[in-house]
């Protein structure tokens, strides 16, 4: 057989098995993705809905070149868009912090005992988002457990703020997404060969050189794939916000949210759904120029 | 005179098993290595070597024993601040960095400067035949080129020992054979001691100065190759050390030659001395190419044995024929190609009778070794 037909052939092939997800993926994500952007340029009806009329000032009014006469500039929205990027990636370093150390724990371990370990770290997922949130809920408040707690050693004689604070955000998302955070290292840290890392040593480097220059980069695909994963969705969260930050402490999620539920102002909405969309493309793009200098064929999120 | 480059005095170390239970990887080993001295250790799979290795550069705690380099002791002394390098078993290249970046490693550490740091990888590089390949990354190199890396990385320090762990173990064997003499030769330019360790007892025979055989932990030998070969300390290392033919029986004296008689009636004749006393347990050696065949005619040879040909396999410089005895003891012998018609005679025939020079006889066992 010539090549020529051959590689006709691998392209059917290939076509037959990609054109049900693809098929599946334009219709309902790549469709409402435009339907999303264009109604970011439309006019915002008086009761709702839109008008058919092109309309930068969505995004006027978040970046600062909106119309007086038609919108006002608030420094709000990048307020919040600001907030949501501290929350994300304070998340983010601090689930990276906990979980690098100890997938290299649970991967020392004897093999019935990481088995467990990974089901104590999968088992948050077997009980509802809400109900787990609601018990932080509980804990925070001002009555709750930790001022009880702190009350009752003399650390402070007042209930202090807890809840409806960055802190608490904070706190439940790092609680969200520790097993987000934990999988994608632990997955490199376990691959990692223990011979380079006795090579190292035998060749002169001490555990900090040996930690830099050999286990550090080659566990990096599990860091940056892991730091990704839990970005993305802690940038755009509204429930943890909205059950730990109230009406206090908005993030982004929250104010989407807002605008296409209880505003009704679904241009509005759909241009600030547009910026963290363009927050999370710019952070991809830089992470696969990375993993693209790294070699053809590096392990990304293997 | 000077100390030995490296000195184990009853280095022990045991392992807990994961399933429970307790292995004794080394039992009490004393071991000198001298200067400048290509020393191989041969064992099978799982008998030590590597962890023989390991507590020479410092990758296991030991559980007793001294190790010295050089004359210092070591023994507390973490890996990174021993002076020797090890080639792993599987190369251990690092993956993300490309060939120069390997080779230098050690370099980089100890902080070179840039020139003298080039030149030397440079040379190191011409001196394992890989110049201009310093750009690859490791996964576009071959086998060879892979252990030729390795062998490069672990040189460029200076060591005072290289040790290397079954390094020419996943290479073919044509590549293997080139390898031997390049790594025979590369130690006599460094002019520093070689602890090679391999499982194959060609390998070993091969390229040693000396030769260690481990077993369960223990070294059995410790002599040059030749020795090893022809007066083997004991029946596990006369039959690890070349195919052997061994003979478990009591001594008994004829007056003129010690006969070895085994439990099923066979007799092997093995020349003079008296050292074994009457009824004492001992083991003859007969190694397959002290056989002859038997050329029918003029009358009984001195000593033979009897066998009923199995099989005959053709190597190209000889003959093997595997047969057994009537009591039903396997026995192989080697017979140069040159007697093809003999060896068509007994291929005809199905029975040879195998001659041997009592004289070459070894007894094992007389002296200590394990029976
Ligand atoms: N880290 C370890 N834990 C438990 N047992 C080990 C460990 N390393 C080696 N052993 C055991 O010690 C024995 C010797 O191993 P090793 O030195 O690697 O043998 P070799 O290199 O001769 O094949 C083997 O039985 C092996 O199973
Ligand atoms: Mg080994």
């Amino acid at each position: 057989m010539s090549g020529a037909t051959q590689r006709q052939r691998r392209y059917a092939q290939l076509g037959i098995l990609l054109g049900p997800v693809s098929l599946f993926l334009a219709i309902f994500f790549l469709c409402p993705l435009a339907i999303m952007m264009i109604y970011s340029v439309l006019t915002p009806g008086l009761y709702g809905g839109a008008e058919w009329a092109f309309y930068p000032d969505n995004f006027g009014r978040i970046l600062g070149f909106a119309n007086p006469e038609f919108e006002v500039f608030d420094p709000v929205y990048l307020s919040i868009f600001l907030r949501s990027l501290r929350i994300a990636l304070t998340t983010v370093a601090i689930t990276l912090v906990v979980c690098y150390p100890a997938a290299f724990q649970v991967s020392r371990l004897p093999d019935r005992w990481k088995t467990f370990a990974l089901f104590l770290i999968t088992l948050p997922f077997f009980a509802s988002l809400i109900v787990r949130l609601f018990v932080w809920v509980l804990i925070l408040k001002k009555t709750g457990f930790a001022n009880m707690v702190l009350q009752s050693l003399g650390i402070i004689s007042e209930p202090a703020d807890l809840i409806y604070t960055e802190g608490a955000i904070i706190l439940g998302m790092v609680y969200i997404f520790i097993p987000f955070m934990f999988l994608p290292v632990y997955a490199s840290v376990e691959k990692l060969d223990w011979s380079l890392v006795r090579a190292s040593q035998d060749l002169g480097a001490n555990g900090f050189q040996t930690f830099w220059r050999v286990i550090f980069p080659l566990t990096l695909p599990g860091v940056i794939g892991g730091s990704i994963i839990v970005f993305i969705p802690a940038l755009g969260n509204f429930i943890v916000p909205a059950v730990l930050g109230g009406a206090k402490v908005m993030m982004l999620g929250n104010l989407i949210e807002q605008q296409f539920l209880s505003a009704r102002n679904w241009p509005f909405g759909a241009a600030l759904a547009m910026l963290v969309m363009a927050a999370v493309l710019f952070i991809l793009f830089f992470y696969i120029r990375l993993e693209g200098r790294r070699g053809d064929d590096a392990p990304a999120l293997r | 005179m000077q100390p030995s480059i490296v000195r184990l005095e009853r280095v022990t170390k045991t392992f807990a098993l994961p399933e429970g239970g307790m292995i004794t990887a080394l039992k009490a080993i004393d071991l000198d290595v001298r200067r400048n001295e290509f020393l191989t250790l041969l064992g099978p799979s799982g008998c030590g070597k590597t962890t023989l290795l390991h507590s020479i550069s410092g990758f296991v705690q030991l559980d007793g024993g001294k190790v010295s380099i050089d004359g210092e002791d070591v023994t507390e002394r973490p890996p990174h601040r021993r002076p020797v390098n090890t080639v792993f078993q599987n190369y251990a290249l690092f993956p993300h960095m490309n060939v120069d970046k390997n080779v230098g490693y050690a370099l980089d550490i100890a902080g070179t400067d840039g020139k003298e740091r080039g030149r030397r990888v440079g040379a190191a590089l011409e001196l394992v035949g890989l110049s201009g390949l310093g750009g690859r990354l490791p996964r576009q190199l071959s086998g060879g080129q892979q252990q030729r890396v390795a062998l490069a990385r672990a040189i460029i320090a200076r060591p005072k020992l290289l040790l290397l762990d079954e390094p020419l173990s996943a290479l073919d064997r044509n590549l293997r054979q080139a390898m031997q003499i390049e790594l025979k030769g590369l130690q006599a330019e460094l002019g520093i001691s070689f602890i090679f360790v391999t499982h194959d007892q060609e390998e070993a025979l091969t390229m040693s100065d000396r030769l260690a055989v481990l077993e369960k932990g223990v070294i059995q030998q410790l002599d040059t190759p030749r020795s090893v070969y022809s007066r083997p300390a004991n029946a596990f290392v006369a039959s690890f050390i070349g195919a052997s033919n061994l003979f478990e029986g009591a001594a008994r004296s004829d007056g003129t030659d010690m006969l070895v008689v085994t439990p099923n009636g066979e007799h092997i004749r093995a020349a003079g001395s008296g050292t074994v006393a009457n009824g004492q347990p001992v083991t003859a050696l007969i190694r397959p190419e002290q056989f002859s065949l038997h050329n029918g005619g003029n009358g009984q040879p001195a000593a033979f044995i009897d066998a009923d040909v199995e099989q005959i396999v053709f190597t190209g410089l000889n003959y093997q024929i595997h047969g057994r005895t009537p009591a039903g003891r396997k026995v192989v012998a080697i017979i140069a190609a040159v007697h093809q018609r003999e060896v068509a005679e007994i291929d005809a025939a199905k029975k040879a009778r195998l001659t041997y020079d009592p004289a070459g006889v070894q007894l094992i066992g007389a002296s200590g070794g394990e029976p």
